[in-house]
Order: C-alpha cells, then sequence, then structure tokens
C-alpha cells in the first residue's frame, strides 16, 4: 500500500489533496452476501408492486437527505420501472415543489412539478448537504446501485461473466441497510458518539484499540435509517427492515438502470437470431469448402 | 494489391470505369480472387474480426458523439442523457464500451497468433511493424475514450497517465502543460482528449489498410509457415475466407452480446458512476483491464522516469522483435522449445495482468518485478538463444504435403477446427 500511495503522491497534481488519502486499513474487506433478485440473470425483470414499495420508502425515509437528479417524474410511468399510470406519475409530480423561471418580471418562482421534470434534489449544493448533515455528504441515489461493488477478487470475479453476476451495488445497499449493530464496537470508546456500519466500503476503523478486533466497515454519517413499520405498507407485505432495504435496493438499481428489462429481453432475442445465423453460416461454410483439402 | 486480379471488365459501364480508376480489380485483387493459403485456422479469422469491431466501434462512436457533451461541466449528465432519454442510447452505449474490450481481447489474440506462427518474421516485418502501430493508436484512443463519460476513474486515470509525461527530463512539465491545455486535467483536456477520440479512429482505418496492403504483397502467412508454391496451396479469399471469416465474426458476436446485454458493467469500474471530483482521490487507481500488463510494468520499477521507460518498453520492444528472433523457421509447430517458452510468455502476461490490479506491495512489488523481467528476456535473451540452440522438427515442403500428411486436415499442434473432416 505504502508504494501505492507514494505513487500517487507522486503522481497527482495536488500534492497535499494525495497526501490527504486515507490509506485503506489494512483490515478486513466487508464480506457482502448475494441476494436473490427479480432483476437479475438473462430474464430478469423489476417486480412492479417491489419497485414501487421501494420507491415509496425513499419517499418517506430517504428522499429528506437523498437525491434523485437523473430520474424524471415522467419515468415513474415508463415501461420497465414502478410502472405507474400517468395520472399516478402526474399526481406524484404536482406534490412536489420545482423552482422555474425566470418569469416576464425577471423572477425565479415555485410551481408544482409536472411530467418533465426531474426530481428536485434536497439540498441546493454540497456544502448545504454537509452543513445539515454533521459533515457528512448523502450522495444522490441516480446511479448509486451502479457506483458501489464490494470487492470479488480471484476466482470469483472470473465466475462473475458466466454466472451474469452484476447486481453487487443492490447486494451492497442491503447489506448496509440491515447491517447496523445494536451498539458501537466497545472498542471504539466512549466518546464514539457517531454510528458504525460493519459493510460500509466508504470508511475504515482507525482506532488502535481496535486492532486485534478484525473490524469490517468503519464510521458512517448515516444514522440507521430504517425500523419496523416506519413506512406504511398497503399490499400486506411485511413492514420489517429487512423488506424496506430489499425494496429500496430494488428501487435505486431500476433508478440507475431503468432500461435493465428491455436490455435483457432485447439482448435474449440477439442471441437467438444470432445463435441460429451462426448456425447457418456454419453449415453454408461446411458446404463451401467440401471439396478443399485444408 | 490489384495484381492478383484475373478481372476482365465486360460491361461499358465497368470498361468505362475500369480504364480510368480500376477500382473494381483493386477490390477483388483483394478481396475476391486473391490467392490465400488454403490452410488458415481459426485464429486466422480474428483479422476479419477486428475489421468488423473497428467499424462497429466507429458507427456507434458517430452516433453517441451526437448526443454527447464533452464539457467537463456537463459531459457526465449527458452520458446519463444518452442512458436514459435517447432511443436506444443504453444500447449504444455498451457497445461502444464494450467493443474496446472486445476489440482489445481480439487484438491480444492476434498479437498473439503472430507471435505463435512467426508472422513478424521476413518477408512481414512492415505488416508486424504496423500492427504495433495500430496497437499503439488503439491503446491512445481506448485511453481518451475512457476519459469521456468524465466519471472518478475517468478523471484519475487521466490524471495519473498524463502525469507519466512529466517524468522526462527537462521538458516532462511543460510537455503535460501542453497535454492538458493548462495546469490541471480539466475542460481543455476533455475537449481535446474528445477531439483526439474521433479523428484516431480514423488514423486507425487508414493504418489499418497499410497492414492489408503489406500481407497482400507478401502473401498471408500460415499454420506451417511455409510459403504458397503452387496453385494447389491456395484458394480465392472469396469464398472461401469470406464465409469462414462471417462465421467466426458471427460467433465473436454471440460473445460480445453476452457482455453488451447481460454484464455490460462486469469489465468496467463502479467508481466511474460517480462523477469526477478534483478533490477525492479514489482509494485505488485502477486502468481498464487491458492496459493492467503494461501498469504492472509501470509499477514494477521503482524509479518514476524507469517505470516509464520499461512501460514503453515493453511495446517498443515489439517494433524489433522481427530481428530479435533467430530461428530460421517460422512457425512455432516445428519449434520444441520455442513452442514452451511462447506458454510461458503467455502466462507471464496473464500474471502482469493480474498484478496490475492488485495493490502496489509487498509480494505483489516482488512479482512483478520477476514478470517485468521475465517479460524482456524472452525478447532480448530466449528468442534471440533459442534461434542457435533449438533443433526444429523437418519443416513440410508445401502446403499441400502438410495438408496431405496429417490426414487429420491440419498441421499438428494447429489449433483444431471444429469442422474439419
Amino acid at each position: 500500500m505504502s508504494t501505492m500511495i507514494k505513487m500517487v503522491r507522486s503522481f497527482a497534481t495536488v500534492a497535499a489533496i494525495a497526501a490527504a488519502t486515507p490509506a485503506l486499513a489494512a483490515g478486513d474487506a466487508p464480506h457482502i452476501e448475494r441476494e436473490q433478485w427479480s432483476f437479475s440473470g438473462p430474464f430478469g425483470f423489476f417486480d412492479r408492486g417491489q419497485v414501487q414499495r421501494g420507491f415509496k420508502v425513499y419517499q418517506e425515509v430517504c428522499a429528506s437527505c437523498h437525491g434523485l437528479r437523473q430520474v424524471a417524474f415522467r419515468n415513474l410511468a415508463d415501461y420497465g420501472g414502478p410502472s405507474f399510470t400517468e395520472d399516478q406519475a402526474k399526481q406524484i409530480a404536482s406534490e412536489y415543489t420545482v423552482v422555474d423561471g425566470p418569469n416576464s418580471d425577471g423572477d425565479m418562482y415555485d410551481r408544482p412539478g409536472i411530467l418533465a421534470d426531474k426530481f428536485p434534489s434536497p439540498f441546493p449544493n454540497e456544502e448545504a448537504a454537509r452543513a445539515s448533515n454533521g459533515g457528512a455528504y448523502p450522495p444522490d441515489f441516480s446511479l448509486l446501485a451502479k457506483a458501489r461493488a464490494g470487492h470479488r477478487g480471484f476466482p470469483w470475479f472470473v465466475f462473475d461473466a458466466f454466472t451474469q453476476y452484476q447486481e453487487q451495488g443492490p447486494d451492497y445497499i442491503y447489506a448496509l441497510l440491515t447491517s447496523y449493530p445494536e451498539e458501537n464496537p466497545a472498542c471504539l470508546g466512549e466518546d464514539f458518539s457517531g454510528y458504525y456500519n460493519p459493510k460500509f466500503l466508504g470508511g475504515s476503523v482507525t482506532a488502535e484499540e481496535c486492532a486485534h478486533e478484525h473490524l469490517t466497515g468503519g464510521p458512517i454519517g448515516m444514522a440507521p435509517p430504517l425500523s419496523e413499520e416506519i413506512v406504511e405498507y398497503t399490499d400486506g407485505t411485511p413492514m420489517t427492515v429487512d423488506q424496506y432495504a430489499r425494496d429500496v435496493s430494488a428501487f435505486m438499481m431500476w433508478a440507475a438502470e431503468p432500461h435493465l428489462e428491455e436490455r435483457k429481453k432485447i439482448g435474449f432475442r440477439v442471441m437467438i437470431f444470432l445463435i441460429f445465423f451462426a448456425g447457418l453460416l456454419y453449415f453454408t461454410k461446411k458446404k463451401i469448402w467440401s471439396n478443399v483439402d485444408h | 494489391m490489384a495484381g492478383h486480379s484475373n478481372y476482365v471488365p465486360q460491361s461499358a459501364a465497368a470498361k468505362w470505369l475500369e480504364s480510368r480508376l480500376p477500382v473494381i480489380s483493386l477490390v477483388r485483387g483483394s478481396f475476391v480472387d486473391f490467392p490465400t493459403p488454403k490452410n488458415l485456422n481459426y485464429w486466422w479469422a480474428f483479422g476479419g474480426i477486428l475489421f468488423f469491431v473497428l467499424i462497429a466501434q466507429i458507427i456507434t462512436g458517430i452516433v453517441l458523439a451526437m448526443h454527447y457533451t464533452p464539457n467537463a461541466g456537463l459531459a457526465f449528465d449527458s452520458v446519463e442523457h444518452i442512458m436514459r432519454d435517447v432511443n436506444f442510447g443504453w444500447m449504444l452505449r455498451y457497445l461502444h464500451t464494450n467493443g474496446a474490450s472486445m476489440f482489445f481481447i481480439a487484438v491480444y489474440i492476434h498479437i498473439f497468433r503472430g507471435l505463435y506462427y512467426g508472422s513478424y518474421k521476413a518477408p512481414r516485418e512492415i505488416s508486424w511493424i504496423l500492427g504495433v502501430i495500430i496497437f499503439l493508436i488503439m491503446m491512445g484512443t481506448a485511453f481518451m475514450g475512457y476519459v469521456l463519460p468524465w466519471g472518478q476513474m475517468s478523471f484519475w486515470g487521466a490524471t495519473v497517465i498524463t502525469n507519466l509525461f512529466s517524468a522526462i527530463p527537462m521538458v516532462g512539465d511543460a510537455i503535460r502543460t501542453w497535454l492538458w491545455g493548462g495546469f490541471a486535467v480539466d475542460n481543455a483536456t476533455l475537449n481535446r482528449f474528445f477531439s483526439l477520440h474521433y479523428l484516431l479512429p480514423f488514423m486507425i482505418f487508414g493504418v489499418v489498410i497499410l497492414h492489408v496492403w503489406a500481407f497482400h504483397t507478401t502473401g498471408n502467412n500460415n499454420p506451417t509457415g511455409v510459403q504458397p508454391k503452387t496453385k494447389q496451396d491456395t484458394i480465392p479469399f472469396h469464398p472461401y475466407y469470406t464465409v469462414k471469416d462471417l462465421f467466426a465474426i458471427v460467433v465473436f458476436m454471440i460473445f460480445f452480446s453476452w457482455f453488451a446485454f447481460y454484464v455490460p458493467n462486469y469489465m468496467g469500474h463502479p467508481d466511474n458512476y460517480i462523477e469526477a471530483n478534483p478533490l477525492v482521490t479514489p482509494a485505488h487507481i485502477v486502468p481498464e483491464w487491458y492496459f493492467l500488463p503494461f501498469y504492472a510494468i509501470l509499477r514494477a520499477v521503482p524509479d518514476k522516469l524507469g517505470g516509464v521507460v520499461a512501460m514503453f518498453g515493453a511495446i517498443a520492444i515489439l517494433f524489433v522483435l522481427p530481428w530479435l528472433d533467430t530461428s530460421k523457421v517460422r512457425s512455432g509447430t516445428y519449434r520444441p522449445l520455442f513452442k514452451q517458452f511462447f506458454w510461458i510468455f503467455a502466462l507471464n502476461a496473464v500474471a502482469l495482468g493480474y498484478l496490475g490490479a492488485m495493490p502496489a506491495e509487498g509480494t505483489y512489488v516482488l512479482l512483478a518485478r520477476i514478470c517485468t523481467i521475465y517479460y524482456f528476456a524472452h525478447f532480448l535473451i530466449i528468442l534471440p538463444m533459442l534461434g542457435f540452440l533449438e533443433k526444429p522438427r523437418p519443416v513440410p515442403t508445401s502446403i499441400s504435403e502438410a495438408v496431405l500428411k496429417s490426414g487429420s486436415g491440419k498441421p499438428a499442434g494447429a489449433t483444431a477446427a471444429p469442422e474439419t473432416k
């Protein structure tokens, strides 16, 4: 690691920033379990009910800190997502306030959202977000399910290409949301007033007292966001932390990859066509070459 | 190229055109009547596959450029606009990003085929050198293309690689500033990378034409390495190799589609879905997989300038390979010792790729150094010496003899062609 840091130091333009790069603690990387998802595999699809429930969790729990700036309200009614009707999507949009303008007086003004608008972010900028969250910056949700992944390592990453494992993101989000311990590890000391998550990839435990505890993950700015019955499900789905975490992870996967279902469907047709075409070419080739000794 | 055509224009229009610009006989001489050794195995199909991938990259790239915005403040969101709002934009982008990986998979196989069968040896040195030039331009193109989405790995990869040039004594810093168009990787850098990323593929196309021209002048190499002697040794390119290459291209498309449609982000890095941020350095800056062996060589040398020299030297040494290999026998099929060293070299290259992805610490550094030394030793010590030490097996007198003698229809050691009788 030290050589790596040295490399970064000598290569990076801003030496001070490079020097401040946190050294990855030599501790163990969190192990992220592989979960079952409706959208995995060649025939994967989004469970409409699940994505709608996940959206509800997002709206009622996450949205006060986390933005969704790449997603438009119209997307809520698109094929392959939560699949709300257009009227429902319009209704949802109208519940948001969007800043528009300038009007003919040159002033910006508030108006209800319409389908063409994207989700307004909870904070005007990163500084405002940090100021409201004790210095932590809650990342935007639009791409998070593709921007996070646990380390797979050899030989697992080789198998992943064959088993079509592309759900590292939602697996990680689910693991993070369901792994907050009841109490912080004792070795962090009495003074530690933050939150600790053993699956968190964005931090590490640096306290010397913890050196022999082999703690994975690290301190995290986000308090445990989910608790039993925090969001009301009306379809009889159990209102547990586990279920909420699964649903919001599925929703985030859709937000990050809204054309996943279409992609897999088209992919299957492409495969069938290509295999059939290759078969025809194989026999054509055999026929043409039949008079050549080679 | 045109010399191989026995085309005689029949219609009045064809006669008119042919007497002014002999383009019909040029194309016929190169891709229809061209006499091709009849014993080429499927490793030879990767030339055609590469041509297909180049064209596919150019087409998807031109359409993507219609929707992309090369501006540091807008680039990341414009890629998301392509992924979300452009009709089939996700397909274009996934085909293009995975197409880059496919390009390198095919080119590495193509290069190793040339290494095994001695395709770099006289009289094909120019074809080989042009191929190395194509490989270099490809690497530049791919590197600059990876910067365009303006994600974290785009930005920091560009920072690390452009900083390499500052290792050049005296003028290093000036060159780096000139490359950046400023004093850091920023909007000016993104703009010029976009411009060059659009330009270089057409330069590749031009050098590809020269590459084909060169080996059509000398004739293709073949698995025996023996030059065709009689008409029985060759067959016209069309229909024999058009159909064989097309079959291989479609099989390759199946492989390509698996990645583009089912695991499109497998060969990417999750950090590149985070917008570039000059204030946050990723914990591990890793280049794209196809650069990893060279990245390992760069990091294996403890000195910065030395590392840069070693990395570029690893490619530069390929230019002089035709004169480093002293063996009179072309094809590895008839070289029992070379064959073993070839596979050790291939394994060594894969090991370098693995080490390039690992953090540069502890045992990894030591292993990377051993592999780097072996990489150069293969070219500078093993290949020159093998020519004197090795006793090659007898080489067939002609392609036809090799084909008839082996009975199975292929020279021993050549890769199986599944349809072979």
